[in-house]
């Protein structure tokens, strides 16, 4: 088998993923919960595509895309921290709504074809064997790989990353030393669902260069999961994500080369069977969960009144 | 002379009304540039060769219970004559054709039918796809050609079959390597499983896929694409070599005047390529004329009735022979097959082996 060809489906398959799960790591971690992922990544896919197609600029297009889902998760946030709604169901709002509003405004990009973003060879680190495969990718592969510790170390060494994790922590105690809350958690979701509609916008850019209704065929749910398997830290995300392209890749290769259909529907369950996994083990021990990482006030409304 | 008048009653009652209303669902959006684009041009070609019909269409509507309330919505508003167009659609379809004696209905790839007012269609797509593999077998040069599909099922299988036994009629040596996507909207899937195939060496790609994602995957990498449902030659120029198309408005032209001249027959209408309902695409600019001079000749076969793609002997994997020589499958065992010819590479998962 080419493993060259594995390595980079893998990671192609891996990205829109990636992007997802990123964005989710950062709201989840402020302690907002966003089931929205796949209505996300929907809207993030159209945006992306329309724009291409009228302009012509894919950088124009994934930016338009990171701005539309930045707004989009308005919504959420809008819900879940000034109205404290439950945030479940104010995400699978959110599903159904990108999902719908993309499959009516979608219906005139359908059947058209648009610029894409190409591959760019990294100059020295392309030519090596095997490993090379990672670096004839194109732009926004790249954009994954920088992104990943540049997070990691927002998060984990940085004044603002410390602020986010006391939020999604212990809002309370945040707001007694003067962190405003509120406008945390509607940054963080916000810049979760400019990422999260990026994982969309790599669908109908980088992937292929076309809009269908639903296109991101559950991939949006698949970063949920991954969120979990990750531990909600930025590495082990990049880990779960290519790990998922690489199973999806593998067994599409193997039926390629003619062995025999190997049913893949058990690796793909994997990242599912963790998060049901881990949030058992949540339920039973409060100090397994602190341990994962999970933020102790996730999928918490907070409220200033409470306190006192 | 009560007789008589009744009779006037409803010839004003029909002129009143005027024109005969004619609705469609559709599965997906009319721009999706596969099985709903094929039908919607079909039903353009409908309005401009039967005068007096007005048509309209519902698109993107969810397989299952909502269709009937769409197919319930038409009714009220007067259509007398209704198109499902996809295999979703058929309990709904017979249940409104059972509830409104007075509506024709007519159901597209699915079994269920009845004799009074409600029809089941569809097309020898088999054939077309036969001579797409005409083409791709003289085309291919490293004798590995990739077809991304989407369900193990019978529809599919023999679209399969049929293109391997193109390829094999002109190319023993040639293989048709399969992969199953299992799915009909994820672009980015079908376009990994193209890329897949390509890895493994294949310089022609087709597929059983809606979307034209198979075919810019192989013109990105330089090699030849044959499509699907409608002409994709838009989204790959130079690599598209041809497409097994739908060609629906010939079948939706003679059901309605069917209808409207009182002599349409309601069963089970399964047309081939005499009639036109199923064509090739023209061929693209990579296609040499030795190749389309094969090609012609046998679509001028089959358009005759003097061939048939599966004709013994006919081999299936495992080497046993399926169809004794000069023997023509049937209808029963050309709907329900579930196995590969003996050139094809890959396998038939267990839930297409029922």
């Amino acid at each position: 088998m080419n493993i060259e060809g594995l390595i980079a489906a893998a990671v192609r398959m891996g990205t829109p993923l990636l992007f997802a799960t990123l964005g989710e790591i950062i709201t989840e971690r402020s302690g907002i919960l966003n089931l929205g992922l796949e209505g996300l990544m929907l809207v993030g896919a159209l945006t992306g595509f329309a724009t291409s197609y009228m302009t012509g600029n894919v950088w124009l297009a994934f930016f338009a895309a990171l701005i539309v889902g930045a707004l989009f998760a308005l919504i959420h946030a809008f819900m879940s921290v000034t109205l404290r709604v439950n945030q479940v169901v104010s995400g699978l709002a959110l599903t159904m709504l990108g999902s719908g509003i993309s499959g009516i405004l979608g219906k005139a990009f359908v059947g058209k074809p648009a610029a894409k973003f190409q591959i760019v060879n990294v100059p020295g680190l392309s030519q090596v064997p095997i490993f090379g495969a990672f670096f004839k990718m194109d732009p926004l592969v790249y954009l994954g790989y920088v992104l990943v510790p540049l997070l990691w170390l927002f998060i984990f060494r940085t004044r603002w990353g410390l602020t986010l994790r006391a939020v999604g922590e212990e809002p309370s105690a945040a707001d007694s030393r003067g962190i405003n809350v509120f406008l945390v958690r509607y940054l963080a979701t916000m810049a979760g669902g400019a990422l999260t509609a990026a994982g969309g916008a790599y669908l109908s850019l980088a992937a292929t260069s076309m809009w269908i209704e639903n296109m991101s065929a559950g991939r949006g749910w698949i970063a949920i999961a991954l969120v979990i398997f990750s531990a909600w830290e930025p590495f082990k995300a990049l880990v779960g994500a290519y790990l998922f392209g690489f199973v999806m890749s593998l067994q599409l290769r193997l039926q390629a080369v003619g062995v025999a259909h190997v049913s893949a529907d058990l690796l793909m369950m994997l990242p599912y069977l963790v998060t049901v996994v881990a949030m058992i083990l949540f339920s039973f021990s409060e100090t397994f969960r602190k341990r994962i990482g999970a933020p102790s006030a996730l999928g918490v409304p907070y409220a200033r009144e409470e306190k006192s | 002379m009560r007789k008589l008048l009744f009779a006037v009653l409803i010839v004003a009652a029909v002129l009143a009304v005027g024109a005969v209303k004619v609705g469609f669902i559709y599965v997906g959006p009319v721009g999706d540039a596969g099985w709903t684009y094929a039908h919607d041009l079909g039903r353009r070609y409908l309005e401009e060769h039967v005068p007096g019909v007005i048509t309209d269409y519902i698109e993107s509507v969810p397989e299952g219970e909502e269709a009937y309330r769409v197919i319930v919505d038409f009714i009220k508003k007067g259509y007398k004559i209704i198109f499902t167009t996809s295999f979703g659609y058929m309990d709904p379809t017979a249940k409104a054709a059972k509830e409104y004696p007075n509506v024709h209905f007519f159901h597209c790839s699915g079994y269920k039918y009845n004799h009074t007012n409600f029809s089941a269609y569809f097309g020898r797509m088999y054939q077309a796809r036969f001579l797409t593999g005409i083409v791709a077998g003289m085309m291919t040069k490293s004798n590995i050609i990739g077809y991304v599909a989407a369900f193990p099922i019978p529809e599919v299988i023999r679209g399969i079959n049929a293109f391997a036994l193109g390829v094999k009629l002109v190319n023993p040596k040639a293989k048709v390597h399969v992969v199953w996507t299992r799915t009909w909207y994820n672009p980015a899937a079908e376009r990994e499983a193209a890329i897949s195939l390509l890895d493994s060496g294949a310089d022609v790609i087709t597929q059983h896929q809606d979307s034209p994602a198979p075919v810019q995957a192989a013109a990105e990498r330089g090699k030849y694409a044959i499509g699907y449902d409608s002409d994709m030659s838009i989204f790959a120029p130079e690599a598209h070599l041809t497409a097994p198309i739908w060609h629906w408005g010939v079948f939706y032209e003679a059901a309605v005047k069917g209808i409207l001249n009182g002599t349409w027959k309601h069963g089970f209408y399964w047309w081939g390529m005499d009639k036109g309902i199923v064509d090739i695409a023209p061929f693209g600019p990579a296609v040499p004329d030795k190749v389309k001079a094969v090609v012609n000749a046998f679509k001028e076969l089959i358009v005759e009735g003097k061939f048939d793609p599966f004709t013994g002997p006919i081999y299936d994997q495992s080497g046993k022979l399926r169809v004794e020589k000069g023997v023509r499958m049937s209808d029963d065992a050309l709907l329900s097959m579930n196995w590969f010819v003996d050139n094809v590479v890959g396998s038939i998962p267990k839930e297409g082996e029922k």
